[in-house]
């Protein structure tokens, strides 16, 4: 079945945190929520595992013992062992003796934190421990797993390994929703919804938010219009409403993710204004 | 896009290290280091954790000690009066947390007895606003600002765009390039491998060693991947993951990373799937995965 988050508008006060978004996904899946700081990925998340009640919309997700959640904050307990922390949470879901055991040691060992079973969690690099935090959420082997930012502030090599933790979850059925504040973990999953301000700003697989895409980016050495464009590098990159606008001496390009979702985030800003 | 640069001999050095080493205790945390920033120049500084960039970047600044070589900060060895030609925004910002805005400002210019900067739009309806209460992208262009109120002649960044959204990140950027235009020297790392094309130049750290430097093609060297399309991604992911191959998910796509294709389609062949295998170039993080697997030589 596919779990859903519909609609949904959540408000903490006068802040309007969610304005009508849609999520969803389907068992062997991934799908990455792309945005920064306050974009509201982790509220989205949150009314997905019944953390957030709605103002307005629909959530269709399992009952709390087939969600596994990790939370931004990574979620172990800090003076526990590694194995401690496996074993708290597998007792809270019902596991015990060899069952425990044998589910415990094989997360572990995908995780490579099998050496470092009797480790305390504040011991363990970030990388480490969001990789523990992965396997305290998938111990139950839940049909739903909500990881919120598993990658950020770790290094490359760790992001990798947890990336390939996620598709083996989703390679076994798991359908797997993460967010993230790096372009390149939304272009890995299968479907991506990227948010601004809590309201969504594109949606879909990678190669439908590019085909979606109204504008074009031309690449240039000066910018014609500083205000709509960026750095890449020595140039820049500039939208343009449409190609025919794009002037002679600059260059039309094929937009990627970070073209689409910079140019959407900055049409949003100056929605009151032309974009000229 | 990389600019030309004079001959590395007859180019003036903002930041330079040669054949720096630092060990701790039984661990050597630098091995034989040899780098410069030049004005100008963009650098980008990768690795994993613990390949050495933090210890690298507190040498050449004159804050920790070396065990062998010879670093030069602005043309001698890095003192206090050196430093203070210095801009450097830490991982964590260097912000005091329950000062506000303009209180923040106003230390840092003292110090460096420099005048407040100009704040940008975003940041001047919240000036007695407390740095806590402040969104992350604020707090990371305010750290910018006060890296650069002194006009430094080299700016260091560790992490500049961690957490923050593609705007932001892109007006972070934007400052950058404008500090290097003005001839400022920036050494600047990140685990943001799309940022790698923002720079003019990389070092590639892994276990205490420079281990590539230049473009991202230079970076990426040899190391090739292979793109497998199967109308049963999780099935193929499965069975390579099986044979112990390292293998990810792209999209509807999965890769191995330094592998071999011939082998790659015996062990689909051997579980009954046919595929379209492509060779394609590792992409940075996959290069670093590869040497992060491999056995340091002796």
């Amino acid at each position: 079945m596919t779990f859903a988050v519909r609609s949904a508008t959540v408000r903490f006060g006068d802040t309007l945190a969610l304005d009508d978004v849609t999520l969803q996904v389907e068992p062997g899946s991934v799908v990455a929520v792309v945005g920064g700081d306050g974009a509201g990925k982790t509220t989205l998340l949150r009314t997905l595992v019944g953390e957030v009640q709605l103002e307005r919309g629909e959530v269709d997700a399992p009952p709390p013992e087939a969600i596994g959640y990790m939370p931004a904050t990574a979620g172990s307990w800090l003076s526990l062992s590694v194995a401690q922390n496996m074993n708290f949470v597998g007792g809270i879901y019902g596991l015990s003796g060899n069952a425990l055991a044998s589910r415990r040691d094989a997360l572990l060992d995908r995780a490579s934190l099998r050496d470092s079973f009797d480790r305390l969690s504040s011991q363990l690099s970030g990388g480490m421990r969001r990789k523990l935090g992965f396997s305290m959420a998938m111990v139950h082997d839940p049909p739903l797993l909500v990881l919120d930012e598993p990658s950020t502030g770790i290094d490359p090599v760790s992001r990798v390994d947890l990336w390939r933790l996620v598709s083996e979850a989703a390679s076994a059925g798991a359908a797997v929703v993460m967010s993230t504040t790096y372009l390149d973990e939304a272009e890995r999953a299968a479907n991506l919804l990227a948010l601004d301000g809590g309201r969504t700003l594109a949606h879909g697989t990678l190669q439908e938010v590019l085909d979606s895409f109204d504008g074009a980016i031309a690449r240039t050495p000066t910018p014609h219009r500083p205000a709509w464009a960026w750095r890449r590098g020595r140039d820049y990159h500039e939208y343009w409403p449409r190609a025919a606008d794009v002037p002679f001496d600059a260059v039309v390009v094929t937009p990627d993710l970070e073209d689409v979702v910079i140019s959407l985030s900055m049409l949003k800003r100056h929605e009151s204004e032309p974009a000229s | 896009m990389i600019r030309p640069v004079a001959a590395e001999t007859d180019r003036p050095v903002l930041l330079r290290a040669d054949r720096v080493t630092r060990v701790f205790g039984a661990f050597t945390a630098v091995d034989d280091v040899t780098m410069r920033v030049g004005p100008g120049e963009v650098v980008g500084l990768l690795g994993a954790n613990g390949a050495g960039k933090t210890t690298l970047i507190r040498m050449v600044l004159g804050l920790l000690a070396m065990t062998k070589g010879d670093v030069e900060l602005l043309g001698g060895p890095p003192d206090r009066e050196l430093r203070r030609r210095l801009g450097y925004v830490p991982q964590g910002l260097g912000l005091y947390r329950d000062l506000t805005v303009r209180e923040n400002l106003a230390f840092t210019s003292q110090a460096y007895g420099a005048a407040p900067p100009e704040l940008p739009q975003a940041l001047r309806a919240g000036t007695d606003r407390l740095i806590a209460e402040l969104p992350l992208g604020l707090q990371r262009q305010l750290a910018f600002l006060c890296a650069l109120a002194h006009d430094p002649d080299v700016l260091v960044l560790d992490e500049p765009t961690s957490g923050v959204d593609a705007l932001a990140r892109a007006a972070l950027w934007d400052t950058i390039h404008e500090q290097a235009e003005k001839g400022v020297g920036v050494l600047v790392t990140t685990h943001n491998m799309q940022e790698a094309e923002q720079c003019d130049r990389l070092l590639l750290m892994s276990q205490a060693r420079l281990v590539a430097q230049g473009s991202e093609a230079d970076i990426i060297g040899s190391t090739t991947a292979i793109a497998i399309r199967t109308n049963d991604w999780a099935r193929a992911f499965a069975v390579l993951n099986q044979a112990g191959q390292p293998v990810m998910l792209a999209g509807r796509d999965v890769r191995v990373a330094d592998a071999d294709a011939d082998q790659v389609r015996r062990i689909l062949a051997d579980a009954g799937m046919t595929a379209d295998i492509t060779g394609v170039p590792a992409t940075i993080e996959e290069r670093m995965m590869v040497l992060a697997r491999t056995p340091q030589a002796p």
